[in-house]
């Protein structure tokens, strides 16, 4: 809950970088500004009211039942129930690293060297000064030697573990969990690997073998996204329901996607000023 | 502490059961912050309120809506929505397997282990195949209501199931125009590959620290003391784009120097 209540705090709504830095590897340096590569699981519902107008929320104190606005707001730290440290921002920005506006890759890995339950989180870095060049050095010579480059950084006043891996020309930084945030099989308290004889791991091999196949992303798609929309257009054709909502009542979703995808193809066309023609947008 | 199991279900290979309990593999260390009032210092809570009236809804007066284009919105009753919802089920069914290099690493999502629930032969000898192969199993199975789909991995001889984000979660790559400009320099390019040569090492996720967090555990605790945080101000470097080629030499010459 409280970690919710953050996220509306310090996310008023409206696509904006999160974070903007520079990369560096040795002396060189990228600016950078970082942008989710992924958007939330499903369809956004709205919740609306029993007068059919959206509901908002709105902070309230548990105590006086007074109504707050975010600037009556700061964070607390519960050391015992009930008792709280007061940490405002400039607290935490202080303990920031130094560095923490830098990503500084010390190390780069082979790519196919990290586990995949390190994985957690993917975000577009885009260039963010006028100048691309070493953004480009850097992802091209990345994505040709099949490194990833390893650092950790702080954003949002967490500090992440991060593999900046180049795609198609294009920087991301894919957040990794730190190594004591992954339990293994001890912690978990899975039993003693007992010994698997030839033939019984055998029967299990055929299956694998016979049913292995390339990729089908379809299978990753949502269904439940799906049901969901068919039910909507269902209601749609049969006119059922529908409410309609005053325009200053509404929110942000919906556009979310077209314009991280108009955000980003402008970011990432941004070197390219002498040829304004083809920065054309696209759509998801 | 040994973690309790958050799942048990049932992995079909084929005509092969291997009844098994999921665990969850992460465990979040992430300093918690609560909002509070200002002034009374007491935590805040959140209310519902109408944006029309302003008057106060309860949770259970709400109904949920789906979001048409020009402020029109539908209307999704309770029933309606539980009539969208998976059927129950035990089964992870295996629908394939896949090198795990199709995998694309923004879709794993959250790793789960795997125990064995009864016939740890069968556990293990799974384990122990799906290692060997050196493959992922694509897996779809019914938790609590939702459906997701997972990569199924060996690891260490155990078994992992990895969920994976949907399809759609991913804003594709593909669709976007990388930076364009002028050619790249063959020779700054030379030196950058030599660059990341030089720094190049194995993955050894145990040497990083989430030093922040230790950071943010000290300072709440020098407050509860009341002692003052040391307050340290940060500036940002500017950079100059010119310079790459001399950066880059300056830094090979570094990094060979520390090689040595």
């Amino acid at each position: 809950m409280a970690a919710e209540e953050l996220e509306d705090f310090e996310q008023p709504g409206g696509l904006r970088s999160f974070w903007t830095g520079t990369i560096s590897f040795g002396l060189v340096t990228v600016p950078v500004a970082l942008y989710s590569a992924t958007r939330a699981r499903g369809t956004a519902l709205r919740m609306i009211g029993p007068d059919e107008a959206p509901v908002q929320r709105r902070y309230v104190c548990s105590k006086d039942e007074k109504v707050l606005e975010l600037d009556d707001l700061v964070r607390g730290y519960e050391i015992e129930k009930g008792k709280f440290v007061v940490v405002t921002d400039d607290e935490l920005e202080a303990i920031e690293p130094k560095k923490s506006r830098e990503i500084d890759l010390k190390l780069f890995v082979d790519l196919d060297e990290i586990d995949p339950m390190y994985f957690e989180r993917a975000y577009f870095l885009v260039p963010s000064s006028g100048t691309n060049k070493a953004y480009r050095l850097l992802a091209e010579v990345m994505e040709k030697k099949k490194q990833a480059g390893i650092a950790t950084f702080v954003m949002r006043a967490k500090e992440y573990l991060v593999a900046i891996i180049a795609e198609n020309g294009i920087l991301r930084a894919e957040t990794l969990r730190f190594a004591d945030e992954l339990r293994d099989p001890g912690d978990v308290g899975l039993p003693k690997k007992a010994k698997v004889t030839a033939a019984e791991a055998k029967k299990y091999e055929t299956w694998i073998a016979r049913h292995t196949k390339k990729l089908d992303a379809r299978e990753l798609l949502d269904d439940y996204a799906e049901r969901l929309e068919k039910l909507v257009a269902k209601k749609q054709r049969a006119k059922a329901d529908i409410v309609r909502v005053p325009e200053e009542a509404k929110e942000e979703s919906g556009g979310e996607v077209v314009d991280l995808m108009a955000v980003l193809s402008r970011s990432l066309g941004g070197g390219a000023k002498r040829k304004p023609t083809k920065r054309k947008k696209k759509s998801a | 502490m040994a973690a309790r199991a958050i799942w048990k279900g049932i992995l079909k290979f084929g005509t092969h059961d291997v009844p098994v309990k999921l665990y969850s593999a992460v465990q979040d260390h992430t300093v918690r912050f609560r909002l509070l009032h200002k002034t009374d210092k007491q935590p805040v809570k959140q209310e519902l309120v109408s944006s029309e009236s302003g008057e106060v809804v309860e949770y259970k007066e709400v109904r949920k809506a789906y979001p048409l284009e020009r402020g029109r919105f539908v209307i999704l009753e309770d029933e309606e929505l539980e009539s969208l919802e998976p059927e129950d089920s035990r089964d992870v069914e295996i629908t394939r397997f896949v090198d795990p290099d199709e995998v694309d690493h923004r879709w794993y999502e959250r790793a789960y282990f795997l125990g064995p629930d009864g016939d740890a032969k069968a556990y293990f000898a799974a384990a122990a195949a799906l290692g060997k192969k050196g493959k992922e199993g694509i897996a779809r199975w019914v938790m609590r209501d939702r459906e997701y789909a997972g990569a199924l991995r060996a690891e260490d001889g155990y078994l992992m199931l990895i969920v994976l984000r949907h399809a759609d979660e991913i804003i594709d790559a593909d669709a976007l125009k990388p930076p364009g400009g002028r050619e790249l320099q063959k020779r700054e390019v030379a030196m950058a590959e030599q660059l990341i040569e030089a720094l190049h090492g194995e993955f050894d996720p145990a040497q990083f620290k989430d030093e922040y967090r230790a950071r943010v555990v000290d300072l709440v605790e020098a407050k509860a003391h009341g002692r003052k945080p040391k307050v340290v101000a940060f500036r940002p470097k500017k950079v100059k784009e010119d310079d790459i080629a001399d950066a880059l030499q300056a830094s090979l010459a570094g990094a060979k120097r520390k090689a040595r």
